[in-house]
């Protein structure tokens, strides 16, 4: 009797394993998508308006559009509003580069109570430090790897 | 004309879509921090454009591939690839200087705003 019951026990959990998350993990895809695409989105907007308007180019143009979804990371996170994007998308908020300003600005509000230097100044790295470490140290990687390369070949 | 921009439209869309569906698959199926997902997503950036792959995806997909933190690993490489070939100073200090703009808005803008904002997160 107690195998049957196991057996039933076991397979009346795999039955809500197999019903239960996948909706919802095909819900959370499609929400990221949705929303990282449209982040990425106003990104070609704001790269059409400069091309258009200020007739910039290349690496420039790509550092001014950085330049303004970062302010818009940072300003929306500012007004708590970033925060429930990312509850509504989760990876469609993180990856894109104002997930990044998030990350940067959502800390250092959190650690304002710590003072301005060792609360804000420091804490505000918790999440972007790595990855300016782990950027700039591969991209030195990069750099020396192909100087080499440049130099023999 | 007007049929070439939406088309530039929906093409960063569908590119920085799937960049973010990549994430969340990985939110989805494993344990990693979102922390360790933006440093993970940042190297693939820089390895993807190391072998000369993630170029072909900028010029494809415009924004849909620079806005996601991958092109700001992109953005590194391409510094310092371009600098390898002028001298050993300009291979070191490429990197950063082609995301010196990124660095310096998050720095700037994130210590703006941290002074000017209150944290509502505790609040809900």
């Amino acid at each position: 009797m107690k195998t049957s019951e196991n057996c039933i026990n076991r397979n009346y959990l795999n039955y809500v394993k197999s019903v239960c998350p996948k909706t919802k993990e095909k819900r959370s895809l499609f929400r990221a998508f949705l929303v990282g695409g449209i982040i990425c989105s106003i990104g070609q907007a704001i790269r059409l308006i400069f091309e258009s308007l200020l007739g910039l180019a290349g690496d420039e143009l790509a550092a001014y559009v950085s330049m303004v979804m970062i302010f818009l990371g940072a300003f929306l996170t500012g007004l708590g509003v970033y925060d429930r994007i990312g509850k509504f998308a989760g990876g469609g908020s993180i990856v894109p580069i104002t997930g990044f300003a998030n990350s940067v600005v959502s800390p250092a509000m959190e650690f304002k109570t710590e003072g301005y230097v060792y609360g804000v100044a420091s804490k505000m790295f918790i999440i972007a430090g790595p990855i300016i470490v782990f950027g700039v140290a591969s991209s030195v990687l990069v750099g020396i790897l192909y100087f080499i390369g440049y130099r023999i070949f | 004309m007007v049929w070439e921009t939406i088309f530039m439209f929906l093409k960063a869309f569908a590119v920085g879509g799937a960049i973010c569906t990549i994430a969340q698959l990985l939110i989805n199926y494993t344990k990693i921090t979102s922390g360790k997902i933006l440093v993970s997503f940042l190297l693939a950036g820089i390895v993807l454009q190391a072998i000369g792959v993630y170029q072909y995806i900028v010029d494809f997909a415009g924004a849909g591939a620079t806005v996601p933190i991958s092109g700001f690993g992109y953005l590194l490489a391409k510094g310092a690839m371009e600098g390898a070939k002028e001298s050993l100073f300009m291979a070191i200090t490429g990197g950063l200087t082609s995301a010196a703009m990124g660095v310096t808005a998050a720095i700037v803008f994130g210590y703006f705003f941290a002074l000017i904002c209150k944290s509502r997160s505790k609040k809900n």
